[in-house]
C-alpha cells in the first residue's frame, strides 16, 4: 500500500463528519454499540473491554458550518463546544450510544450537563480524573471511578465486563500505543518522510476506526512512508504544544510545515499517547489503569503539576527527545488550559534556552498567510542564530 | 450626573461592620508577618476558612482582592499589566488582575501591601481556572503549597467516593501540611467550635435571603447580595464576628419588612418595587453602582441570584456541621453553586422562579468565567420552556471594564422589562 492510498483514505476519514465508518462497523454486527468521548483522556480499554467502538469527537473542524450551536453559546468562547453541539443537533452523532466528556476543562465539564439536557435518552457522563496523585488517596478515588464506568459500559453493552476482558483490551491498546510511539519516533527521525500534516490524519483515523485496524494502519502508514523518495529539506525541527482540544485545521499544521518547520512532536489527540508506558496486563486491570494514570501519563496543561520546578519540564525534554530546535506554542482561541498555562511553559522555555514563538487559532481559522509568515519568520531566525 | 456629584452612600449598620471587617483583615494581612503570624491564600468556593483559623493563619483571598480592586476602578491597569508580562487577553481578568496587582507592588485594595503567603491552598472546586491560577501565582512565591481537589458533581450527586476522596486529602494532605507551616496541633474541637458559628451565620443568611420571598422584597439578592455573602464567603465565616454580622443584618432586613420598606440601595430606600427576577451569573464590578442603578431607577429587584450560592449553596439545607466536621466541609467543598451540573443548576433556578415568584431570570454572562457561563444560554432556554416566565441575557466582565458596554446592557434591560410588561398584560410573545 502506497502512501497516498493510506493518507487518502485517513483524509476521507477526517473529512467524513457524519461518521460513516462507525455506523458502518456498528451496521456489520446486530447489537454493536460506540461511545463518543471528547478530549482530553479517557480510558477507552473500558469501552473495547464491553466490545463497543469508542470514538474521539474532536468538534467539527473548519468543513462544518455551525448555524444551531453557535446560538448555545456567549460570545466569548472556544469554537469546540458550539461544533460539537452543531453535530449533536444534525443528528450525525446519532451512530453514538452515549458520550463521555473528560476532566480538560470548564467548557467541556460543563457540556456534560447539556448533552443530558439535549439529549436525555442519551447516556452521557463527565469522567473526572483525580488531581492528587497518591495511590492511597487520588488512586483510591479513581479505582472508585473506572469501576462506575466498567459498570455503564457492562450496562450499555448489555453485560458484565470481565477482568480477562480488560486485561485483552489493555494489551491491544498497549499495542496501539507502541505502534503510534513507533509512528512518532520514525518521524522525529526522518520527518521530512513523514510529514505532520500525514501523520496527523493516521492518527486521527484512530478516533474512529476500531484499535486493531489501526494500529496496523499505523505500521502501513510507516512502512510505506520509510519506503517513499521525499527529499530532505533545509527546515527546522520544532515541537507543537498547545492542540491538545479543539484542532487546528489541517492547513494550519501545512502551513507551518510550508513555513519550513518540520513538526517532530506534537500533543494532538493525546488520548491516544496519554499514558506514557505498557500498562501491565497481569493482576488487577482497572488497577493496572488507576497506576498508569497516576504514575506514567503525559504532563498537559489540563493537569495539575504537584512539583513547581518540574513545570514546563515535560516540553523541554520534549524538545530534547526529539532534537527540535524550537517550539511554537499553538493554543485555540479562548482556550483556559492552553493560555493559562503559556506563561509558565514560557518561563521554562526560557530558562532552558528553547526559542519559541506562539499564536491562536481557531478550528475553521480561515486567514492562515499570517501564521504561516510568523512560522517562517520563526524558523529562518532559528536557522540563522540558533547554530 | 458625574462621579463627584453624587449623593453621599446610603449605608446601614451591617455594611458598616462589613466594612470595618474587610479593612481590618487587609490590616491583619499588611501586619500579619511583623506581628509574628502567618498567611494562608486560599479560594473563595470551597474555602475552608474554619480549618484554617485552627491553625492561626490570617487568610487572604485573591478572588476578593480582584474584585475589591475592580469596584476601586484599579483592575483596568493590572488587567493590561498582566497582559503586557504575556497573559493572554482571552482569559480571566481575576487571574490577570490579581497577578497585574503583584506587578504593581502587590499593594492591596486598601492601599497596605499585601504579604507573602506562608502557604497557598488550592481548594480546586467547581472552576478549572483556579488550578491554573494556582500554579501562577506559585511561581512567585517560595512557600508551602497545598491543593485540595474537589470533584465535580457530574451527575447531580454527591457520592460517597467524592466525599471520602475529599476527607482523605484534608487528613492526609491538608491538615499535616498546615500543621508543618503553623507549627500548630490540629484541634478538632476548635474546628468543631468555628463550625458552630458558621452554622448560626448560615441560618441567618438563609433567613436573610429568603426574605426575598415577601412583596415588597426587603432585600436586593444580588447587589444587595453581594454584600450579604461578603463575611460568609471569605475570610469570616465561623468567627463570632460573622455571627454578629449576621445577627446585626437579620434584624435591619426583619425591620425593613415589618415597616413594608424595599431594598436599600446607594441612593437610599427603593419603593415601588415593579419587576422581581431571578438573576443568574456574577456581577461586574468596574461598573458596580452604574449596573445596579439600571435596575433600581426601573423599579427592578433582585429576588434571588446564584452568585450568592458560589461560596456555599446553604438555602437548601446545607449547613456546616460540628458533629461531622470534616465529612461537613467535605459536602461544603462539593456543593458550592459552580461545582454544580447543569441540570441541578436549571432545577435550582426554575425553584427560585417560582419559590420568590419572579418574573423572569436575567443572566449576565461573563467574559471570564466559563465554569459559570458555558451553558447558560441553553440553561435559559430550558429554563423558559420549563417555567413559562420570559429570560434575558446580557454579557459582560468581572474587573475588566472595557467589557462593560453600559448603553447595550441598558437597552437589553429595557427591552427586557417591557417583554415582562407585555407579558403581564397577555400581549407578549412568552408564555
Amino acid at each position: 500500500m502506497t502512501v497516498e492510498h493510506i493518507v487518502d483514505r485517513c483524509q476521507a476519514l477526517f473529512e467524513d463528519l457524519r461518521f460513516t465508518s462507525v455506523s458502518d462497523w456498528k451496521a456489520e454486527q446486530p447489537g454493536r454499540k460506540a461511545i463518543g468521548y471528547m478530549p482530553i483522556y479517557v480510558p477507552c480499554e473500558i469501552i473495547h473491554a464491553a466490545g463497543m467502538l469508542p470514538v474521539g469527537i474532536l468538534g467539527g473542524g473548519e468543513s462544518l458550518e455551525v448555524i444551531q450551536g453557535d446560538a448555545y453559546y456567549q460570545s466569548y468562547i472556544c469554537r469546540i463546544p458550539r461544533s460539537t453541539v452543531e453535530l449533536g443537533l444534525t443528528g450525525r452523532l446519532d451512530a453514538l450510544d452515549g458520550m463521555l466528556f473528560p476532566s480538560i476543562c470548564d467548557v467541556i465539564r460543563n457540556l456534560s450537563g447539556m448533552w443530558t439536557l439535549l439529549f436525555p435518552d442519551k447516556y452521557a457522563r463527565y469522567f473526572d480524573v483525580p488531581q492528587n496523585f497518591d495511590d492511597g488517596i487520588g488512586g483510591t478515588y479513581y479505582l472508585r471511578e473506572l469501576e462506575i464506568l466498567r459498570e455503564d459500559m457492562g450496562r450499555i453493552a448489555g453485560r458484565d465486563i470481565e477482568d480477562d476482558d480488560l486485561r485483552a483490551s489493555i494489551a491491544v491498546y498497549n499495542e496501539n500505543r507502541r505502534a503510534i510511539g513507533r509512528l512518532y519516533a520514525f518521524r522525529a527521525e526522518q520527518p521530512w518522510l513523514a510529514p505532520t500534516s500525514e501523520v496527523y490524519l493516521v492518527v486521527r483515523a484512530g478516533m474512529v476506526l476500531p484499535v486493531e485496524a489501526h494500529t496496523r494502519l499505523v505500521d502501513d502508514y510507516i512502512a510505506a512512508a520509510r519506503a517513499s523518495d521525499r527529499p530532505l529539506r533545509d527546515n527546522c525541527r520544532i515541537v507543537l504544544a498547545g492542540g491538545f482540544c479543539e484542532q487546528p485545521p489541517l492547513g494550519l499544521i501545512k502551513s507551518i510545515e510550508l513555513a519550513g518547520c518540520y513538526v517532530v512532536n506534537d500533543d494532538f489527540m493525546l488520548s491516544t499517547r496519554w499514558l506514557l508506558e505498557d500498562v501491565a496486563v497481569d493482576g488487577d486491570p482497572l488497577d493496572n489503569l488507576a497506576q498508569a494514570f497516576l504514575h506514567h501519563s503525559t504532563a498537559t496543561s489540563a493537569k495539575y503539576e504537584p512539583d513547581k520546578q518540574a513545570k514546563g519540564q515535560f516540553l523541554c525534554q520534549q524538545v530534547a527527545d526529539s532534537g527540535a530546535e524550537g517550539v511554537i506554542l499553538v493554543a485555540p482561541s479562548f482556550c483556559d488550559p492552553a493560555l493559562l498555562d503559556r506563561p509558565m511553559l514560557q518561563r521554562a522555555l526560557d530558562a532552558a534556552g528553547i526559542p519559541y514563538t506562539a499564536f491562536k487559532y481557531a478550528e475553521n481559522s480561515g486567514q492562515l498567510q499570517p501564521i504561516r509568515e510568523q512560522a517562517g519568520t520563526f524558523s529562518d531566525s532559528i536557522k540563522l542564530w540558533s547554530a | 450626573m458625574a462621579e463627584t456629584e453624587r449623593p453621599p452612600v446610603q449605608k446601614e449598620d451591617s455594611m458598616l461592620k462589613q466594612k470595618a471587617m474587610i479593612n481590618a483583615n487587609y490590616h491583619a494581612l499588611a501586619t500579619a508577618h511583623e506581628r509574628g503570624a502567618k498567611v494562608a491564600s486560599t479560594f473563595v468556593p470551597g474555602n475552608l476558612n474554619e480549618l484554617l483559623m485552627c491553625f492561626d493563619l490570617v487568610r487572604n483571598l485573591p478572588e476578593t482582592n480582584a474584585l475589591q480592586n475592580g469596584l476601586r476602578k484599579k483592575s483596568g491597569k493590572m488587567i493590561q499589566e498582566a497582559e503586557r508580562a504575556g497573559h493572554s487577553e482571552d482569559v480571566c481578568t481575576y487571574v490577570k488582575a490579581d497577578l497585574g496587582m503583584m506587578l504593581q507592588g502587590n499593594i492591596g485594595p486598601t492601599g497596605e501591601q499585601l504579604p507573602t503567603p506562608d502557604v497557598l491552598l488550592l481548594s480546586y472546586t467547581g472552576c478549572f481556572t483556579f488550578m491554573k491560577w494556582f500554579e501562577l501565582v506559585r511561581n512567585e512565591y517560595d512557600c508551602e503549597t497545598i491543593m485540595l481537589h474537589v470533584p465535580y458533581q457530574g451527575d447531580g450527586v454527591i457520592t460517597p467516593n467524592m466525599r471520602n476522596y475529599v476527607v482523605k486529602q484534608l487528613k492526609e494532605s491538608v491538615i499535616p501540611t498546615l500543621e508543618r507551616v503553623s507549627g500548630i496541633k490540629f484541634d478538632i474541637d476548635r474546628l468543631r467550635q468555628h463550625m458552630k458559628e458558621s452554622a448560626k451565620a448560615e441560618d441567618d443568611l438563609v433567613w436573610v435571603l429568603q426574605s426575598a420571598k415577601n412583596r415588597p422584597s426587603p432585600i436586593d439578592a444580588y447587589f444587595g447580595g453581594v454584600y450579604y455573602i461578603g463575611p460568609i464567603f471569605t475570610a469570616f465565616r465561623g468567627t463570632p464576628e460573622a455571627s454578629e454580622y449576621y445577627r446585626l443584618l437579620r434584624a435591619e432586613v426583619a425591620a425593613r419588612m415589618a415597616e413594608g420598606r424595599g431594598p436599600v440601595t446607594p441612593e437610599g430606600d427603593m419603593s415601588g418595587e415593579r419587576y422581581r427576577l431571578v438573576v443568574e451569573g456574577p456581577p461586574n464590578w468596574t461598573s458596580f453602582r452604574e449596573f445596579w442603578k439600571m435596575f433600581y431607577d426601573e423599579g427592578a429587584v433582585v429576588v434571588a441570584s446564584t452568585y450568592t450560592k458560589v461560596g456555599g449553596v446553604y438555602d437548601f439545607g446545607f449547613r456546616h456541621d460540628p458533629d461531622n466536621p470534616l465529612e461537613s466541609l467535605a459536602d461544603y467543598c462539593l456543593g458550592c453553586y459552580t461545582n454544580l451540573n447543569l441540570p441541578t443548576r436549571v432545577d435550582m433556578l426554575c425553584r427560585y422562579l417560582e419559590d420568590y415568584q419572579a418574573d423572569g431570570l436575567l443572566i449576565n454572562s461573563i467574559k471570564s468565567c466559563n465554569s459559570f457561563s458555558a451553558g447558560q444560554l441553553l440553561m435559559l432556554r430550558q429554563i423558559e420552556a420549563r417555567s413559562g416566565k420570559p429570560g434575558a441575557f446580557i454579557e459582560s466582565d468581572l474587573v475588566d471594564p472595557r467589557y462593560f458596554s453600559p448603553a447595550n446592557v441598558k437597552n437589553r434591560l429595557e427591552s427586557y422589562f417591557q417583554m415582562i410588561e407585555q407579558k403581564r398584560s397577555g400581549r407578549g410573545p412568552a408564555a
